[in-house]
């Protein structure tokens, strides 16, 4: 659907370069290579255009299919940002979290209380800023405290954050709904919505459909913001904090300052993720948000391609529809009971996992790209050799 | 939904109803007969989504996988023995029940997703028995939206009961405050000078629990204390019982609780009665549960004797009960893997109930005669339940009534009271006086169509 990935997202093939040379020189391989050299020069012109374009799809998508199909889209689209955030912080910065569900839970939190007022609640776009700004706040707490952190004690001081937020909501009953959580009113679309749709494609454009946009309309803006960030110059600076500290240290760089930033604007996309759940699921309770769900942002980021965009969005396809088809499979093909396909849908999750670690570290879009880097250097050499 | 959408609601829903009804009156002139209403095989029609010619569609979601599913994953098992029996014989109104109930383990978050897919992708024709509180509450907003029939939620959480706002969602057991009422009752007078402690889940279920029971024996609480689901260290709660001087211990808790509270107080050599509401009692998952905990060293239902429980529906160790033996024989037949359980008789009698409702919407239902004849008719329904149900226009909730046993040595249930009638709020406690159901000859209920 997208492809904002920025070309240094493969850890291992631009971690040899400086990154602003590893940038400049994808750039121009891709454009001397032919494919994409219609494609303006300018990165944001570049992304305003992939962006324009991938609205389109997204509208012939969602028209195109049904109307369960858009509810499944929806839920990739909040799993979606959610591993956008992570895949920034852990891909492009180093820092591993296993406690994105908990920051998704404070997004989600924020926008049912904000939508379960009396009266009118405020537009939603309001509510989404608000969210986001909140988990922002949280993001940065934690950050600070992550960014003295390395490696497991990172992992442990953010899996408590997932395990202990879910916890809270207990704790304060009386506001957050405890454990049967807080219902959310879905905000209803508005008429000019439901007559354009009647206008394109005959349908309803109410419910499922109204929210299907909204999630991806998000997640094409957030991905649009975080592929200028990270082929921006604090992406490069990230970068270099995470392959060679001395180094970047040396140049001016304060590693704390930007790792908490990488918090930040992680924790940002995670709370406009649980924003979009709220609406979606029309529901926010514990249950939802248990450690369970950190780790399978974490491994749709390493299926799909640590770094990359593209490779989030995958992993996040595969992390909702793979358990339904793995499912399907068994109920229908194998004719196995219900209890027993669901149960096979774990295990298969798991055995691509191990497959993905085992056969294509690099993930999904990394090995593609990988692939295609070393054909490119094949095909340079030979081209010295000959001429 | 807005008032005004789910006005336009009840009026469609009236108006189908009306003439459904007018062309049910005709159809009774064909004569009664097989199910209760008139007509052959030939006479079938699509109607509503998942309501062909020769089948019906009825979907629900369970926790098949993680914490939840010990236990409650064999309640679908159940129901699927009781539709192959029905459909083995068959069928209500020549059509084949099918029955699809899908994983959400126990996440509100998959249980939006599963039902997203029962409703707009297989269309199932009626929802029945989603299990829990907060999983079921994430798709109750989309099945009344859809005006798909939501019957007899498997919790006893009082939100189903909410015709107005929720006009297509029934409860089915007996909701915690009744519960909470007519155990308060039972201690008043038959244990006055017991010092009472109580142990609660730390949601609407131990707080619904608690204000049922607090009607009848505030004075004689001594303490009250709650427990996370999730977190398995029970030892502050059950020291602040004993240190309260607790000598009766009431426990609103899932039967993974009841075997923790066991092993604790077993620990801290407390020992008090103990009093498990129905959600946490089952015997022998209990006990199975206590063996793996105690990693062996506690084997059986030894722990649970003398323990005060309550019924609403006949147990598996009543082998002289006709319902048990009924589903006793329907087990047999179905050739599913295990034992008949507790769990699989709530899924058979959750599944009798649906072919009542079934049989009393008519030959050719839509979804919302499905609930009009659950509104009308659902009252009278006689089953496995041993009290009525409340369902009426203006209520739907589910079995009113239960009664206090006490568990023996071997598992089994020794009744201390009669079956008990009541309600939420001031509702007074009395007596049933019906008489005690036995099921029909055929095994399969014949309910005469409405209209």
């Amino acid at each position: 659907m997208s492809d904002l990935q920025t070309p240094a997202g493969a850890p291992g093939a631009a971690s040899d370069d400086a990154p602003s040379t590893a940038t400049a020189a994808a750039n121009a391989s891709s454009a001397g290579a032919g494919g994409r050299s219609f494609l303006p020069k300018s990165t944001l012109l570049r992304h305003l255009l992939v962006l324009a374009l991938c609205a389109v799809l997204a509208v012939l998508l969602l028209e195109g299919t049904e109307r369960s199909t858009n509810d499944q889209i929806s839920r990739i689209a909040f799993y979606a940002i959610a591993a956008g955030g992570l895949t920034l912080l852990t891909g492009l910065n180093g820092q591993i979290s296993l406690g994105h569900g908990a920051l998704m839970a404070v997004g989600a939190y924020t926008t049912a209380l904000m939508l379960d007022v009396d009266g009118d609640p405020l537009p939603l776009a309001v509510i989404f800023l608000v969210a986001v700004a909140v988990t922002a706040v949280v993001g940065a707490i934690v950050g600070v405290a992550a960014a003295r952190l390395h490696g497991p004690y990172l992992a442990g001081a953010t899996l408590a954050l997932a395990v202990g937020v879910p916890g809270l909501t207990l704790y304060f009953s009386d506001t957050l709904g405890g454990e049967q959580g807080i219902n959310v009113r879905a905000p209803r679309a508005p008429d000019w919505f439901v007559e354009g749709i009647e206008a394109l494609s005959g349908e309803r454009g109410q419910g499922t459909k109204w929210l299907a946009y909204i999630a991806v309309a998000c997640l094409l803006i957030s991905y649009f913001l975080l592929a200028n960030l990270m082929r921006s110059r604090i992406g490069r600076t990230w970068r270099a904090v995470r392959d060679q500290e001395v180094a970047a240290e040396l140049a001016g760089i304060s590693l704390g300052s930007w790792r908490v930033l990488a918090f930040v604007v992680s924790a940002a996309a995670a709370g406009l993720a649980g924003g979009v759940l709220a609406i979606v699921v029309r529901l926010t309770a514990p249950g939802s948000f248990l450690p369970v769900l950190s780790l399978s942002l974490l491994t749709a980021i390493v299926i799909g391609g640590l770094g990359s965009l593209f490779g989030a969005l995958l992993g996040s396809v595969l992390l909702v529809l793979l358990p339904e088809w793995a499912r399907d499979f068994g109920l229908e093909v194998l004719d196995m009971e219900s209890a027993q396909a669901s149960q096979a849908a774990f295990v298969i999750y798991g055995l691509l996992l191990v497959a993905t670690m085992l056969f294509a570290p690099a993930g999904l879009v990394g090995t593609v790209r990988l692939a295609l880097l070393r054909r490119r250097a094949a095909r340079a050499m030979s081209r010295a050799g000959g001429g | 939904m807005t008032r005004t959408s789910r006005r336009l609601v009840s009026v469609l829903a009236a108006a189908t109803i009306a003439t459904t009804m007018a062309a049910c009156g005709g159809d009774d002139d064909s004569g009664g007969g097989g199910g209760g209403g008139g007509g052959t095989a030939e006479d079938n029609e699509a109607t509503d989504p998942g309501m062909t010619e020769d089948s019906v569609l009825i979907g629900a979601h369970y926790p098949l996988t993680g914490p939840a599913a010990p236990g409650y994953s064999e309640i679908p098992t159940g129901v699927q023995a009781y539709f192959d029996f029905v459909n083995a014989n068959g069928g209500v109104y020549d059509r084949q029940i099918e029955w699809r109930y899908l994983d959400d383990g126990y996440n509100p978050t998959n249980t939006g997703q599963v039902v997203n897919q029962l409703v707009l992708e297989d269309e199932v024709f009626a929802m029945m028995g989603g299990l829990g509180t907060a999983t079921h509450n994430a798709a109750l907003d989309l099945l009344n939206s859809e005006g798909v029939p939501d019957l007899f939620v498997a919790s006893g959480s009082s939100l189903w009961d909410n015709p107005e706002d929720n006009p297509y969602t029934f409860g089915w057991q007996p909701d915690y405050e009744s519960e909470g009422k007519i155990i308060g009752q039972y201690i008043a007078e038959n244990l006055p000078d017991a010092k009472v402690g109580l142990f609660l889940q730390d949601d609407d279920f131990g707080e619904d629990g608690e204000r049922g029971i607090r009607q009848y024996i505030d004075d004689q609480i001594v303490a009250a204390e709650s427990y996370t689901s999730g977190n398995t260290d029970l030892g502050a709660q059950i020291t602040a019982l004993q240190q309260a001087g607790a000598d009766f211990v009431v426990g609103f808790n899932t039967p993974i609780y009841t075997a923790l509270s066991q092993l604790t107080a077993l620990r801290l050599n407390y020992q008090p009665e103990w009093f498990y509401s129905n959600v946490g009692s089952d015997p022998q998952l209990v006990g199975s549960l206590l063996e793996r905990f105690s990693s062996g060293a506690v084997t059986g239902t030894s722990l649970l004797e003398g323990v005060y429980t309550t019924d609403y529906l006949p147990t598996v160790d009543e082998v002289d009960n006709p319902w048990v033996q009924l589903f006793q024989r329907v087990w047999d037949e179905s050739g599913q893997e295990g034992e008949l359980t507790n769990f699989r008789i709530y899924g058979m009698s959750q599944a009798y109930t649906m072919v009542q409702a079934l049989q009393a919407a008519g030959r050719n239902p839509t979804r919302d005669d499905l609930v009009a004849a659950l509104e009308q008719a659902g009252g009278d329904f006689e089953g496995p339940a041993l009290a009525p149900f409340r369902y009426s226009e203006d209520r739907h909730a589910g079995i009113g009534g239960m009664g206090v046993s006490r568990i023996g040595a071997d598992g089994s249930a020794e009744e201390l009271t009669g079956i008990l009638i009541t309600d939420v709020g001031d509702a007074e406690i009395e007596e049933y006086d019906g008489e005690e159901s036995t099921p029909p000859e055929s095994g399969i209920p014949d309910e005469e169509a409405i209209g």
